[in-house]
């Protein structure tokens, strides 16, 4: 408590108070505030930064995730497509394999049915040519124009049906 | 527990080195009264009963002397006084006052006499015998400039609070993590810092050294006031000069830095009948010297008061002198430390608030 001769106080406190307030801001002040806001700032970008990393590692795994569903995706449609693609050609070749057995069978059929033929005349020949000679020894002497006797076997034998 | 044991260590020193300083001060005293009086065979008897006042207001009040008191230490430095006399400056060593207190000794320096009363220097030709210090007019007394042990100490302070930061500041340039005594401050400026942000706003940046400067130098002054030896024990913020300088600095940057808004909501007040701004506007104006009075005010009174309540609670001792006292004065004694160091660091920080408060009223955006 200091009233007797307070002008000591108040000069010296005065005195001291700014000399030592411009010091300390020039010394001290100035350089730790510049300090600790610069640290404080480089916390803030690296906290941001690692969330930003981390976003984009998310953002990489979402991704990565995608490709993957899409190849597979893509395998699987691959694998539809080759199988109906094989039962495409398994059929195709089947179809294919059969109707070229049918024309086989037809040709086969025609050949046989042409050797048929053949061999009907052949044997119609033969018969006719058997019967004349039957009819010949049959008939022998009963026939002396033997021009007339074939116009009537001829007849004969178109008259003659097979079932 | 060996922690334990270093704090009754620590407690007991403290103690003993109050009590020492205090019963030494108290010999002196008493030395002098009985020397004064001319005190007869037995010290006994004619003692009077102890009267710890003159022993608390020695203590608060400034001095010439700077007592240097440690067990088997006791050391006077004498610090230069420094006059601004009729004849203009004057300067010579407060030993030349020998000590004394209560205008025995005239000294004669650059053809004028001097003679000291308590801590008042008064030109001895102009005073009678046996005045008074309270009595002493302006004219019979040179204006005192004097390195006093306030003044001295407040230097200590400032000087301890320099080193501090410059162990701060080197500790960054080595590294920018905070570490050793920077790990301590830190905190108290990043503190100090977010409080200004919160209380001034986008402006608050030009405001934060000073802010920064008074916190620390009250902390610092609050905290070694306290410590009971030598050469701490002072008492700077308890001056009511001290912080008044602080509160005339607080009241001129609020008002140089007040904007349009801060003198017209003083001047012509809105949201107000027209009728009763001027009315208003003079409660406004008084608010302008009001606010950092109270600042002056509350820090003074609080370090003051505590400072008052501890002496007092320790000289119950040297006035009950009874065995069972110094235990409960003791005990009282520990509570107010623990309650004074709260103070310290409270009335550092509503100091810094309220000035940070007003900063923020000056330069503060209309919102409305």
């Amino acid at each position: 408590m200091n009233l007797l001769h307070p002008e000591t106080l108040v000069f010296w406190t005065t005195l001291f108070f700014l000399l030592f307030f411009f010091l300390f801001v020039k010394m001290a002040w100035k350089p730790i505030l510049k300090t600790i806001k610069e640290r404080e700032k480089s916390i803030e970008d690296a906290l941001l930064e690692a969330e930003k990393a981390r976003e984009e590692m998310a953002k990489l795994k979402a991704d990565n995730q995608k490709i993957l569903n899409e190849a597979r995706a893509q395998r699987d449609e691959m694998l539809k497509e080759a199988k109906t693609l094989k039962e495409q050609i398994i059929s195709k070749a089947r179809e294919e394999a059969q109707t070229e057995a049918g024309k086989e069978i037809a040709k086969a059929k025609q050949v046989i049915e042409s050797e048929k033929q053949a061999a009907i005349k052949a044997l119609k020949n033969q018969v006719s040519e058997l019967s004349i000679n039957i009819a010949e020894k049959v008939l022998g002497e009963e026939l002396k124009d033997k021009n007339e006797q074939i116009k009537q076997v001829d007849k004969l034998i178109s008259d003659i049906k097979f079932n | 527990m060996n922690y334990k044991f270093f704090i009754y260590i620590f407690i007991f020193i403290s103690f003993f080195l109050t009590g020492f300083n205090l019963s030494a001060q108290t010999e002196e005293h008493q030395a002098e009264t009985q020397h004064s009086e001319q005190a007869g065979t037995h010290q006994e008897n004619n003692q009077e009963p102890y009267d710890p006042t003159d022993l608390i207001h020695h203590h608060l009040s400034d001095s010439h002397d700077y007592a240097f008191e440690l067990p088997f230490v006791h050391t006077t430095f004498h610090l230069p006084v420094i006059l601004w006399t009729d004849k203009g400056l004057t300067v010579f060593s407060s030993a030349d006052f020998q000590g004394d207190e209560h205008g025995h000794v005239v000294v004669e320096k650059n053809g004028q006499k001097f003679k000291r009363i308590h801590d008042l220097i008064v030109y001895a030709d102009k005073v009678g015998e046996h005045v008074e210090p309270n009595e002493v007019t302006m004219d019979q007394r040179p204006l005192d400039f004097s390195i006093t042990k306030n003044v001295f100490s407040m230097l200590l302070t400032f000087l301890a609070l320099l080193l501090v930061l410059f162990y701060v500041k080197k500790s960054y340039d080595k590294n920018k993590v905070p570490r050793g005594i920077a790990g301590f401050v830190e905190p108290l400026i990043v503190f100090i810092r977010d409080m200004a942000k919160e209380n001034i706003g986008p402006k608050f940046e030009k405001f934060v050294p000073f802010l920064l400067t008074v916190f620390f130098f009250i902390l610092f002054s609050n905290l070694f006031g306290l410590i009971p030896f030598s050469p701490f024990g002072f008492n700077i913020t308890g001056n009511i000069a001290v912080t008044f300088v602080l509160a005339v600095i607080v009241f001129v940057i609020t008002n140089i830095n007040g904007n349009k808004g801060y003198w017209t909501h003083i001047l012509w007040p809105p949201g107000v009948p027209v009728i009763l701004k001027p009315f208003i506007a003079l409660i406004e104006i008084l608010s302008i010297f009001t606010k950092p009075f109270a600042l002056m005010i509350r820090l003074f009174a609080n370090i003051l008061a505590g400072h008052t309540i501890i002496l007092t609670f320790v000289t119950l001792i040297f006035v009950f002198k009874n065995w069972g006292v110094p235990f409960a004065s003791g005990f009282a004694t520990i509570f107010m430390y623990i309650s004074e160091l709260l103070v310290a660091f409270l009335q550092a920080y509503v100091f810094t608030l309220l000035s940070a408060i007003y900063f923020g009223m000056a330069v503060k955006e209309e919102a409305h």
